[in-house]
């Protein structure tokens, strides 16, 4: 069975008709041809699907594709800006070397996004609580959490 | 080999990787993004059954449903045999000896409609008795898990017919000087690689019948072999296969081997004449690819009474699972610490294998070496106990020295691990955290692996192709693969300095048969230690010739620099010096993608950007481009097995750990208060890798400790997924820990350094159990280290109050 849907996807509007099966993560990677978001395990537990829908995060792999009806999506290829430019989230992950394999990246940035957007002076506490989610097999996590921290600082002070 | 300056320019700076902004960009395309026109979508049907007699496969209502393209089994398709003793095949026949056993596989349109297709195909199974431990293997009658060998002779046992055998010294002299000894028995578990990108590959055929296979490797020159050789099986001898490595989600070893998915992938492409994908979910990650070996390991050690180490004697028996992959090899590896890890000249090593009904291993990070030090380093602080001694003196009194050869006749050049014990010592305030009480203590442990290669083949060579473009730009075509461990980075970081050419205008191509050079694969640490070494060597052939045609046109060259530069600045007098003169192609040096005079003045229009000079070089009549092609391979050798000896790396690597622990006694939990990492590197070429590789392999090493078994009852994994099978998250990892690189500067290594990518995780398991005997006096000998044992351990000891299980 088809039906169309129509949300907001990285700022611009979506009209797709898709199986009523699908979850979102297969709206994004087959529909959309949007491949950064990673399927990792399927069943919500390793986070490198999250996206954000309507500011908060979560696991595309869990949200079903018809639930995301005149909804608000960013994804990890909504965040560079024109010009070809990282966000400064992207940027501090490169230089604080919290990305090796890059397979829990994406997954990893869109959490960090959604705990910045909401808690911009997070402790390390709170930082670890909003990454628990996404697990990571190549860093040990240690230059994520400082690259979380750069970006922090970094966006205070633009 | 090794460039003894210490002063790098970009060599041990923070540099962050060049691939690195398109993961974050979420563009880097893992083989799961990948797509192929015309691809169809692969599926696999497993057995359901430890070990039985396969009596019917009927595929006749997968065959018919619409979007279904292919439908194949051992029956219809021709034998593919797969493995280094050739006892496992693509798609199984008649018999199925373990749960995750290939029956058949599905072509379709789709993934939902293949995996429709799997579920439609019948088997009809005839249950067989299985061996399901190493104890059942390994008794008199027991049912065979191969009736016959690969060459159809029938087998009498379960042993897989492999030695591993070491003899040093005099063993029962050893035993008679010994005034202390301490026995015991310890075991690992099975644990999974679990890189977050599962695995995968596409098959094509082109129409010459050529095969390209996009894959999820770390050996792609060993690959098209066996590949090759799989072509040959399939009626296509001649043909060839080319392999083409993606961005990885992550390897641990999953990727030295050639999996039977990826041969089921080749046949569906030739049955179909269309490019074939064939993705694990993560289930089918967790049940149906290989884990790390499990291992049983008797370990006697004794010592006189001043603390040396008089003799080691090391048995070790390992469940094979039903086929042979890299698991049987691990105690080749394990031979290394066993004979060489502190000094002990009277050496017995020897292990046994079996095959059992359960799944079958391959390698994963250390490859055996955290199965052994398990055991050798809980042990040493046994041996520590019985003697009173303390166990960093204990250490110490036996510790290696630059210099040796130890008992294999593995030659060790430098030699940090003095450096590295005092170093944790030092960073856990040993003494006093020894006597802290409080349920509170310290432990440590220390590793010994290889650093300079590792011959296991015959050849442990790597070949790098450098191609300079008209515009200073250096194309690097190297065979050795990026896992996210920063290969390629370092890489280009070692072009960049011996060539001297910004790291910006290096760029390191994709891995491909088909463009690059043969390597053997990257595989027992050797990946910076190969490039960069090769690095060296073609670097130092494309400054000579670069250097040859400076000699011819850097005269005019820089005439055509001053003319410009006296347009701009009429009044400028240039020095006395005489250009001609000082031209010498020994008289040239290259930094920072500019050629210049060694000696000469340091005028701005006195010197050629490299660019310039390569145009010069092209563009004219018998004009050329410069290319350098080198292999390296490596100063060691190929050990004899059966003798266990033979010196099979450069260099070597040591290091030690050290844990502070906080045992909860009424839950048994185990929380880490703080990490002590030293570990000799012999120079750091990228700090912000090197830190990487070292935090990733820690929290493997925690998690091999405290949280990760692959749960297998009667050859079934109960744990196939992230709920139940745990990899230490964020919160797992909330402790401080120090790092420290001892930089023992080896000369074999290039600009010094060693291999890295393995040792983090050896000896941190040993590290925390033996953090936790000084906390509460309990010794654990079986990881994981679960709150369970723990308490059942603490009752035992009846220093503590455990209440009674319900």
């Amino acid at each position: 069975m088809k039906k169309e849907i129509n949300f907001t996807l990285n700022g611009s509007e979506v009209f797709l008709t898709v199986e009523a099966h699908k979850r979102l993560i297969d709206v994004l990677r087959d529909s959309l041809g949007h491949t950064g978001t990673k399927e990792g395990c399927g069943e919500g537990e390793c986070g490198a699907c999250t996206v954000i829908v309507n500011s908060r995060a979560v696991n595309s792999c869990l949200y079903p594709a018809l639930e995301i009806e005149g909804k608000n999506v960013t994804t990890i290829e909504g965040l560079q800006s024109s010009g070809n430019q990282l966000s400064i989230i992207q940027k501090a992950f490169v230089e604080q070397g919290g990305i090796q394999c890059g397979f829990c990246t994406p997954g990893m940035i869109m959490s960090t996004k959604a705990l910045l957007d909401s808690n911009p002076n997070p402790t390390e506490e709170e930082i670890r609580d909003a990454l628990v989610g996404n697990l990571c097999r190549c860093t040990g996590y240690v230059q994520i959490i400082e690259s979380v921290k750069l970006a922090a600082d970094q966006l205070k002070n633009q | 080999m090794s460039k003894n300056n210490k002063n790098f320019r970009y060599i041990g700076k923070e540099v962050s990787r060049p691939e690195a902004p398109d993961k974050a960009a979420g563009k880097a395309l893992y083989i799961h993004d990948l797509q192929r026109p015309g691809m169809l979508f692969g599926k696999i049907k497993f057995s359901t059954h430890g070990h039985a007699r396969i009596l019917n496969i009927d595929t006749s209502r997968a065959e018919k449903l619409p979007g279904v393209r292919a439908v194949i089994t051992a029956y219809n398709t021709p034998e593919l045999r797969i493995g280094f003793l050739r006892d496992n095949f693509a798609l199984k026949k008649e018999r199925v000896r373990q749960f995750r056993d290939e029956i058949a596989a599905v072509a379709a349109i789709d993934p939902d409609i293949a995996s429709e297709a799997i579920d439609l195909i019948e088997v009809e199974y005839e249950p067989l008795p299985g061996v399901f431990t190493l104890q059942e293997a390994m008794t008199q009658g027991a049912p065979l898990v191969h009736e016959i060998d690969p060459q159809g002779k029938p087998r009498t046992g379960n042993r897989v017919p492999l030695n591993f055998h070491h003899e040093s010294g005099n063993l029962e002299a050893g035993k008679n000087m010994a005034r202390y000894i301490a026995e015991g028995e310890y075991s690992t578990q099975w644990v999974q690689q679990s890189c977050m990108g599962t695995a995968g590959c596409i098959a094509e055929f082109d129409m010459t019948n050529n095969l390209t296979l996009w894959a999820k490797t770390q050996i792609p020159f060993l690959a098209q072999r066996d590949f090759n050789q799989a072509l040959s099986s399939m009626g296509l001898r001649g043909k060839n296969t080319r392999i083409i490595v993606p961005t990885l989600g992550g390897g641990f070893g999953t990727g030295l081997d050639t999996h039977a998915y990826e041969y089921i992938a080749i046949l569906l492409a030739f049955q179909t004449g269309r490019p074939v994908k064939i993705i694990y979910n993560r289930d089918e990650e967790f049940a149906n690819l290989s884990p790390r070996q499990s291992s049983q390991t008797k370990i006697i050690q004794g010592c006189d009474k001043n603390g040396k180490l008089t003799f080691r004697h090391v048995a070790v028996s390992q469940d094979n699972g039903a086929y042979t992959s890299w698991g049987a090899t691990y105690p080749s590896v394990m031979m290394l610490p066993a004979t060489s890890l502190y000094k002990v000249s009277n050496v017995y090593f020897h292990a046994d294998l079996y095959y059992t009904n359960n799944t079958y291993s391959q390698a994963m990070r250390g490859y055996g070496n955290p199965e052994l030090t398990w055991a050798l380093e809980s042990n040493m602080d046994e041996l520590a106990e019985n003697a009173g001694i303390d166990p960093y003196e204990l250490r110490m009194k036996n510790c290696n020295e630059p210099g040796e050869t130890t008992p294999m006749g593995l030659k060790i050049s430098t030699c940090g691990l003095k450096e590295c014990m005092e170093t944790v010592a030092q960073k856990l305030e040993w003494k006093r955290s020894r006597s802290q009480g409080k349920c509170r203590g310290v432990g440590m442990a220390s590793l010994f692996h290889v650093g300079g290669g590792g011959r296991i083949y015959r050849s442990d060579g790597s070949g790098l192709i450098l191609k300079l473009d008209d515009f200073g730009n250096v194309n690097a075509y190297y065979g050795g693969v990026e896992m996210g461990q920063g290969l390629h980075s370092v890489l280009a970081l070692g072009i960049a300095e011996a060539l001297g050419v910004r790291p910006e205008k290096v760029f390191v191509n994709p891995t491909d048969t088909g463009t690059c050079p043969w390597d053997v694969g990257t595989h027992a640490s050797r990946g910076a230690f190969m490039a960069c070494n090769a690095a060296i060597k073609a670097a130092n052939n494309l400054r000579e010739k670069i250097f040859q045609y400076a000699e011819e046109l850097f005269p005019k060259g820089v005439s055509k620099n001053l003319k410009k530069f006296q347009e701009k600045n009429p009044d400028y007098k240039p020095p006395d010096f005489d250009i001609k003169k000082a031209t010498r192609k020994d008289n040239f040096d290259l930094k920072d993608g500019y050629v210049f005079i060694k000696d000469a003045p340091q005028e701005p229009w006195l010197s050629m950007e490299l660019g310039s000079l390569l145009r010069a070089i092209h563009f004219r009549e018998q004009g050329t481009m410069l290319t350098a092609q080198v292999f390296y391979d490596p100063p060691n050798e190929l050990p004899d097995w059966d003798k266990g000896k033979g010196n099979m790396s450069a260099t070597y690597a040591y290091g030690t750990q050290g844990v502070e622990v906080e045992v909860d006694t009424e839950t048994g939990e185990v929380k880490i208060l703080h990490m002590a990492a030293a570990h000799d590197v012999g120079k750091v070429l990228n700090p912000q890798a090197l830190k990487g590789q070292m935090y990733g392999a820690l929290a493997q090493g925690v998690g091999y400790a405290l949280y990760e078994q692959v749960q297998s009852y009667k050859g079934k994994i109960m744990n196939p997924n992230f709920r139940d099978y745990k990899i230490p998250t964020i919160h797992e990892m909330d402790f401080p820990i120090d790092l420290e690189f001892i930089e023992t500067n080896d000369s074999f290594g290039p600009f010094g350094a060693k291999g890295v990518g393995e040792p983090g995780l050896v000896p941190t398991a040993p590290a925390i159990a033996n953090a936790i005997c000084n906390a509460v006096g309990i010794r654990i000998r079986d990881l994981p280290i679960t709150p369970e044992k723990v308490l059942e351990a603490l009752r035992g000891s009846k220093k503590f109050e455990v209440s009674r299980r319900r």
